[in-house]
Parts: structure tokens; C-alpha cells; sequence
């Protein structure tokens, strides 16, 4: 017997997202609504939804870098990382967030996730410098080219690290692909799986790549 | 051994003074709700698992009560100003980058003696939390660089990081919100309901409506769930091992590892994968709390397009 009843909590949520409603607040509904709709009794949502919180507070450690990130900005990190921007001959603002996403691929590919990141590396320095790049080529931005570097900054760190990281043996998403497979008699190695991330790569590299040096040439049709 | 509750130790002191510094901060007329906010928080990572299910449940709701009727704020304290930063920034010259690249570093070289010495046999660091202890050790270190090198203030670490903590407000907990909605959506039998409406539409014999649908399939259920890991071991299930690869043949190792990174194409394009796609918005300080997710649509469906040939060319005709 399948139930149906509780998808309505999805449907919760995408309308709670679209209609921008408190999205903390239209997740806890959701919840609630889904946990009822599956024939839990209040109380028992009430403490699945605290189990998982509890559960997942190793997502919020990354809080923990803000401290030196906010002290290093208030001696003038954002200043600097646009001053040697500045002083880089042919830095243009794609050129730049490529290196950034070769970068990031690799070390991702390396099993090292942890060396990037929006917290420790995007907002004090990567961000910074892709903005300075584009006001030395084409001068002051108005917000919303900024707002749309900064984004791409952002999205060149996810793209990143979600396409280097599963050319690494021991990543998490690799042993969740062999230990699913295994349960259906299906064995194979953390090697044979990772191999196959690598086209996938190379795709998610030119990709992005090529909507990066696409940015640079619309920046400077922007300012003609 | 060190493991997390290490960092929860310290994570709840940061928060804790985050709270206590918002409460004094006069130029933020809702203080008090930042502090309790902040200050909830310290209580979760200090005494999370003294609480019980139902005691972090509430915790929860009031977490959701204090955002939800909007009483978090933001102050005006005055930091360093913009000119004064550029003063800095030119008399302390290039050596600023240093203790940013402090946390880097240390996982860097952190991980990779954990992984390729001896290290791991010693029983130092738990396996399955040395990133995070990493970070950990790289903040300590990087802040301890910065006290020595730069004199600040005593409480300057924590009145910046407050700032920074302030300008993300409520969405700092969305990521362990949406992570906890997934439990219960777990608990609720929503994965099981999804796989068996997936594994309902039957291609008929078609092994390209197969990929197709196994690759929507991987996409919007990482959508939903805004991450892959809860997508995966379900549409394997529905159809990935059934019909992909007991019924069609397909390569296994490319069906795992293919359409694992479909469903990162996904998370490219929801909201639910606040980590990477909400909280950067709030930490760039961007107008519309959607512009990471915007920027990332345009290469996340060409990549998607990528995929599924692999899916298709690798795992059928290679």
C-alpha cells in the first residue's frame, strides 16, 4: 500500500519557497503536515524533527571560521585581495574564476573539499578579487553586475567541488554508491566507480569554463 | 580520541558569545532576539544529546518562532570603516593573506598526512570527522596568528564574527533545518512513495527512456531532498539496478557513478541545498536570496544533457 498523503508536504514546501515565506518556518510546517499525513502522532514529529537536528549539527561547524574571517576583514583582507588583482596584468574576472575552478576540481579530486569553500575562501577572497578584476577592465559596477559576479563566484565554488570530488576513492558519495550497489549483490570497487566521475568533469570544466570566459565577453559589452 | 563533540564544545562557546555580545549591542533594536537565537544555538551544540528527541524538537520550534515573527536584527556597530580598511590592507601588505590560508593549509596538509601516513593508526582524530576536526584546528591556529601578529582587541574575533554571523541571520540553521526535514520525510515513507512512482512508469523496453527517466528521476528527487545522498540509494532501487542494469545490461559502475552526478546537477538548482546555494547568497550579501541558484541553472542543464549521454554512450554501447 503506497501513501500518497504525504508528498503533499513537498508540495508544501515549493509553494512556501516560491511564495518566499520564512523558509525556516515553512520547512518546520512542511514537516509537521508530512509527519502527521504519515500517521505519526504530533509528538512523535515533534522529536523526529529534533533528532534530526541534533543529528545534523556537524553541517553547522563551518560557522566556526567566521571569527578570523571577520577579524582579517577588518584589517583590510577584501582591500588586499582587490589590490593584488589589480596589480595582475590580463586577470579578467572569467579568466580568474576558471583558475579558481581547475583549482578547486583538482584539490576536490584529491580529497581535499575542505581547501575552498563559500565561508573561508569565496566571501574574503575569491569574491573580492572577481569584482576587482571586472572594475579594472570596465570600471565602478553598478549592484547588479556585482551581485551577479559575486554569485558566480559562489556557483563556480559548488560546481567545483561537486565535479572533482567523486574522482576521490574514499569520499562519501562514492561509498554510498558501492554500498548501495552491494545490497543488491552488485560488488564493485571505490576505483572502478571513481573513474567514471571523470568525464563528468571534464564536462562540468568546460561547461562552466565556457560560461565563464561568456561573462567576461558580456561584461565588456555591457560597458560600450 | 577527538571527534565531534569537540568541536560542538567550541562552536557552542563561539555561539554563546555571539549571543552574549548581541545582547549589549545597543544599535540593533532587536537585540534580545538575536541573543536568544544565538544563544539557542549554544545550547544545541553544548547539550544537544542531554535534551532528548522531543527537548531538541522544541528547541526547534522556538528556533522557528523567533525567525519566523522576524525578530532577528542586525546592528550598526561601527567596525573599521571602508577608508581605514584600505589604510590597513596597504600597510600590512600581502602578509594579510597569510592567516587566511592558514585554514586551507592545515586541511591540506592535515589530510593528506592523515590519509597517506601512519597517522590514521594512531587513533588521534576520528576517520569520519578528520575534515571537520581540521577546520577546527585550522581556525585555533589561524586565530591564535592573528592575536599574535595583528593585536586586536581581546573581544575583536567575536564582534566580527557576529557581524558576519548577523548578516546570514536565521538562514544559519536552514542547512540543519532542511537536513532534520529529511528525517522526518525518511520517517514519513516519502522515499519509498517517490522510488515506487519512479519504478511505476515502466519504460517499455526503450533503454534511453530508461536513462531518461532514471536521470529526472536522480534530478528532482535531489531537488527535493536537496541532496543526492537520500536521492541515490532510492531511484538505485526503483530503477537504476532493476531495470538499468539487470534488465538493460548497463555498465553498473557507470549507472552508480553517472547517475550519483545527475542528481549533483540537482542540487545545482534547488533551494533545499541551502549549505551551497542559501547561506552564500546571505554571506555575498546578494539582493535576491536566490542569485547562486540563478547563476548555476545555465550550467547545470547543459551538464545535466552531458550525463545522460554518458549515462548513455558508457554504460550501453562502450
Amino acid at each position: 500500500m503506497i501513501h500518497y498523503w504525504p508528498l503533499l508536504g513537498i508540495a508544501l514546501v515549493v509553494i512556501g519557497f516560491a511564495l518566499r515565506f520564512n523558509p525556516l518556518l515553512v520547512v518546520a510546517v512542511s514537516a509537521i503536515a508530512t509527519g502527521l499525513l504519515g500517521g505519526l502522532d504530533f509528538l512523535k514529529v515533534l522529536g523526529t524533527l529534533g533528532k534530526g537536528f541534533n543529528d545534523n549539527r556537524y553541517v553547522s561547524i563551518i560557522y566556526l571560521v567566521l571569527p578570523v574571517i571577520g577579524l582579517l576583514e577588518r584589517y583590510g583582507l577584501q582591500q588586499r585581495a582587490r589590490t593584488m588583482i589589480v596589480g595582475l596584468r590580463g586577470a579578467t574576472t572569467g579568466r580568474l574564476l576558471i583558475g579558481y575552478l581547475a583549482f578547486r576540481q583538482v584539490m576536490a579530486a584529491l580529497g581535499l573539499v575542505a581547501v575552498g569553500g563559500h565561508a573561508q575562501m569565496v566571501r574574503p577572497l575569491v569574491a573580492p578579487m572577481a569584482e576587482a578584476a571586472a572594475e579594472k577592465e570596465h570600471g565602478e559596477l553598478d549592484e547588479a553586475t556585482g551581485d551577479r559576479i559575486k554569485a558566480m563566484a559562489a556557483a563556480t565554488d559548488n560546481v567545483g567541488v561537486f565535479f572533482g570530488e567523486d574522482i576521490f576513492l574514499a569520499i562519501a558519495s562514492i561509498l554510498l554508491i558501492q554500498g548501495s550497489l552491494a545490497s543488491f549483490g552488485i560488488e564493485l570497487t571505490p576505483f572502478q566507480l571513481s573513474v567514471w566521475a571523470i568525464p563528468s568533469a571534464i564536462c562540468a570544466f568546460l561547461i562552466h569554463g565556457g560560461r565563464l570566459l561568456l561573462l567576461d565577453r558580456q561584461l565588456k559589452r555591457a560597458r560600450r | 580520541m577527538i571527534d565531534l563533540h569537540w568541536l560542538y564544545i567550541l562552536a557552542g562557546a563561539m555561539f554563546a558569545a555571539f549571543a552574549l555580545s548581541s545582547a549589549r549591542d545597543g544599535t540593533n533594536p532587536r537585540r534580545w532576539g538575536n541573543a536568544a537565537f544565538w544563544g539557542l544555538i549554544a545550547l544545541s551544540f553544548w547539550f544537544g544529546d542531554l535534551f532528548g528527541d522531543l527537548g531538541n524538537g522544541v528547541l526547534v520550534l522556538a528556533l522557528v518562532g523567533l525567525a519566523g515573527v522576524h525578530l532577528l536584527g542586525k546592528g550598526s556597530q561601527p567596525s573599521t570603516s571602508t577608508e581605514e580598511r584600505q589604510r590597513l590592507s596597504d600597510r600590512l601588505g600581502n602578509k594579510l593573506f597569510l592567516p587566511a590560508l592558514v585554514i586551507p593549509l592545515v586541511a591540506f596538509v592535515g589530510t593528506l598526512l592523515f590519509n597517506y601516513t601512519s597517522l590514521k593508526g594512531l587513533g588521534l582524530i576520528e576517520p569520519k570527522s578528520v575534515t571537520l576536526v581540521l577546520l577546527g584546528v585550522g581556525m585555533l591556529v589561524a586565530l591564535l596568528y592573528c592575536y599574535a601578529w595583528l593585536r586586536p582587541p581581546a573581544s575583536a574575533p567575536v564582534e566580527e564574527g557576529r557581524r558576519l554571523i548577523d548578516s546570514i541571520g536565521w538562514a544559519v540553521v536552514l542547512p540543519q533545518m532542511l537536513a532534520s526535514l529529511g528525517t522526518v520525510f525518511a520517517a514519513a515513507g516519502v522515499g519509498t512513495t517517490i522510488g515506487s512512482m519512479a519504478g511505476a512508469i515502466i519504460p517499455s523496453g526503450s533503454i534511453f527512456l530508461g536513462v531518461l527517466l532514471y536521470a529526472f528521476g536522480m534530478v528532482i528527487f535531489t531537488m527535493i531532498m536537496g541532496n543526492a545522498f537520500a536521492a541515490f540509494p532510492v531511484m538505485a532501487a526503483a530503477i537504476g539496478v532493476p531495470i538499468l542494469i539487470q534488465a538493460d545490461g548497463g555498465n553498473p559502475a557507470v549507472v552508480g557513478a553517472v547517475g550519483m552526478l545527475a542528481g549533483f546537477c540537482g542540487t545545482l538548482m534547488t533551494p533545499m541545498a541551502a549549505n551551497f546555494n542559501i547561506v552564500p547568497a546571505a554571506l555575498l550579501e546578494l539582493k535576491n536570496q536566490y542569485g547562486v541558484i540563478k547563476a548555476q541553472i545555465p550550467t547545470a542543464i547543459p551538464l545535466l544533457i552531458a550525463n545522460i549521454a554518458i549515462l548513455y554512450v558508457a554504460g550501453f554501447h562502450l
